[in-house]
């Protein structure tokens, strides 16, 4: 286990260690102390090593990730995993705004609860939050799955495109274009897969999918009040 | 961007390291707005134990001048004259808070405007002092020996200009009432049209700044009976724009943000304070800041706190 101090070390110091790591490389653990809710921590990183980080951070924690499993043991910032493309990032404590926002790949894990507008635009990543998301998330969001513990707020999925949404508690209103769906057993596979993976003991079955009407792709006079 | 830092004592012993603590959450945020910097101090009770005279019948004005040596220079000696009565002045570096009778504070300001044209009212109250000037937190606080004060709460802000010039007075905080005070991280978009209707009601404006059009606001709402809570909440309906406001009076520490909530916000609570931080970073040092309960206030949802 390789341990970098950011307070000794300074931000430079550790990305630029953190991503000079080779796909082969052998030190493959990384223990991150005295995050003190820094900016931009274990950022593009691209190499199938562990870092987990000892504490809360600031802005786009784990931001552009590829190949890399990060453990946040704390809560995280605003865009915390922002355009990651593959790998694994876990948060213990909660995130703040847009988490997981334009992510390409790679399975976000929020074991608190994510705040506002947590998967506007993703575009192919998995996010699973344990417990409950704010207002206008999934803003846009074009491919990858969001799955929901506990509860939605206000405008989930508004303006969606093919990103499929998974909510087991309430939705406190679904925006513009969001329509609630059937669940099929390629759905139910979908969801038993992610839950699996990011430790949550929820039963699939307990959950509502919400996805696209598809009336806002290509601007049409019938649809003017969807918009 | 602008960065705000806020922290309301629960425990007593905390009070003497009100002034340091807040500093040290300020200096933190000079990256969120580096062009002004201010903090509202709710330290000791103006004139208590002196003159004979109950606590409450005393009350303090800050002042500022960007001339403080000719501006202030005579000062105490020519309003003790004017006003008949007892009046003290501490200066500290550009400000300099005013001790005297309560029922003064009115005859004072007017005499101020004519005998000194240059000097502006920071505040007025029992207990508050602002001090802000333009330049970083640290040298800010550092020019008015803000790390060595003491108090119950107090309210700090680091700004990056949108609405309003880069000067003195259009810094934060802003009190547009007594022992009252606003911060705000955001831009309010109905505040031209607000400020007439606030002047038809009597109140009158130091800044073409938005912030101090919501300060004006709450202190309308709380002339008519509001409580600060009430006031915050009925902000939410007339307010426009994005904003995350923390808010001090005498007694009470409010925080509220627009429905919308893209301005961050973390706040922190133990049995021993309140804090309020624009981002966590703010909040590390503060003592037992790993036991606190920390979470983010949630949009367009007041909060408030009273001694």
């Amino acid at each position: 286990m390789q341990t970098i101090d950011l307070e000794d070390q300074g931000l430079r110091a550790l990305n630029e260690t953190l991503q000079s790591q080779d796909s082969d490389t052998n030190q493959t653990e990384w223990l991150v102390t005295n995050p003190r809710g820094s900016h931009a921590i274990a950022v593009g990183l691209d190499a199938p090593i562990d870092v987990t980080i000892k504490g809360s951070t600031g802005y786009y924690c784990g931001g552009m990730n590829k190949q890399a499993s990060i453990t946040v043991d704390g809560s995280a910032g605003p865009g915390v995993a922002e355009n990651m493309m593959s790998g694994k990032i876990v948060i213990e404590g909660d995130a703040s705004q847009y988490a997981g926002a334009t992510g390409r790949g790679g399975l976000l894990v929020i074991k608190g609860n994510a705040s506002s507008r947590c998967g506007i635009s993703m575009k192919g990543i998995n996010i699973v939050v344990h417990g409950n998301i704010g207002h206008m998330s999934a803003f846009m969001a074009q491919s990858g799955t969001l799955v929901v513990c506990g509860d939605a707020g206000d405008a989930l999925g508004d303006s969606l495109y093919e990103a499929r949404l998974f909510v087991r508690g309430s939705v406190k209103s679904l925006g513009a274009d969001c329509i609630k769906k059937d669940m099929r057993p390629e759905h139910i596979e979908l969801l038993r897969g992610l839950l699996e993976e990011a430790g949550s003991d929820a039963r699939p079955e307990d959950f509502t999918r919400y996805g696209s009407a598809r009336k806002l792709y290509h601007f049409d006079i019938d649809n003017a009040g969807a918009y | 961007m602008c960065g705000i830092v806020g922290l309301f004592l629960k425990d007593a012993s905390l009070q003497t390291e009100l002034g340091s603590m807040l500093t040290d959450m300020l200096v933190t945020m000079s990256d969120r707005g580096p062009d002004s910097a201010g903090i509202a101090i709710y330290g000791d009770q103006a004139g208590s134990g002196k003159n004979g005279n109950t606590p409450t019948d005393i009350a303090k004005i800050t002042l500022q001048s960007a001339t403080p040596d000719t501006d202030f220079d005579g000062l105490e000696a020519a309003l003790s004259k004017m006003l008949a009565s007892k009046i003290s002045l501490q200066s500290r570096d550009t400000h300099a808070v005013l001790a005297l009778p309560r029922d003064m504070i009115d005859a004072a300001r007017t005499l101020l405007a004519d005998m000194r044209p240059n000097i502006r009212v920071m505040s007025t109250g029992e207990t508050i002092e602002i001090y802000k000037e333009v330049g970083l937190p640290r040298d800010v606080a550092h020019r008015f020996a803000i790390p060595a004060m003491t108090g119950t709460h107090g309210i700090g802000h680091t700004r990056m200009a949108t609405e309003s010039a880069v000067t003195t007075m259009g810094a934060h905080p802003f009190s547009t009432g007594a022992d009252q005070c606003l911060v705000h991280n955001g831009s309010l978009s109905n505040h031209n049209s607000l400020r007439r209707k606030l002047i038809r009601d009597g109140i009158s404006f130091e800044t073409d700044n938005d912030s101090e059009v919501a300060a004006a606001y709450l202190t309308n709402q709380m002339n008519r009976g509001a409580s600060l809570g009430e006031a915050l909440e009925s902000g939410l309906d007339d307010l426009d724009g994005f904003y995350t406001f923390v808010v001090g009076t005498r007694d009470g520490f409010g925080v509220v943000r627009d429905p919308i909530a893209c301005k961050p916000a973390v706040m922190a609570e133990t049995d021993r304070y309140v804090a309020f931080g624009s981002e966590y970073r703010a909040l590390v040092n503060l003592p037992d800041i790993d036991a606190a309960r920390v979470w983010e206030p949630e949009p367009a949802t007041v909060y408030f706190w009273t001694h």
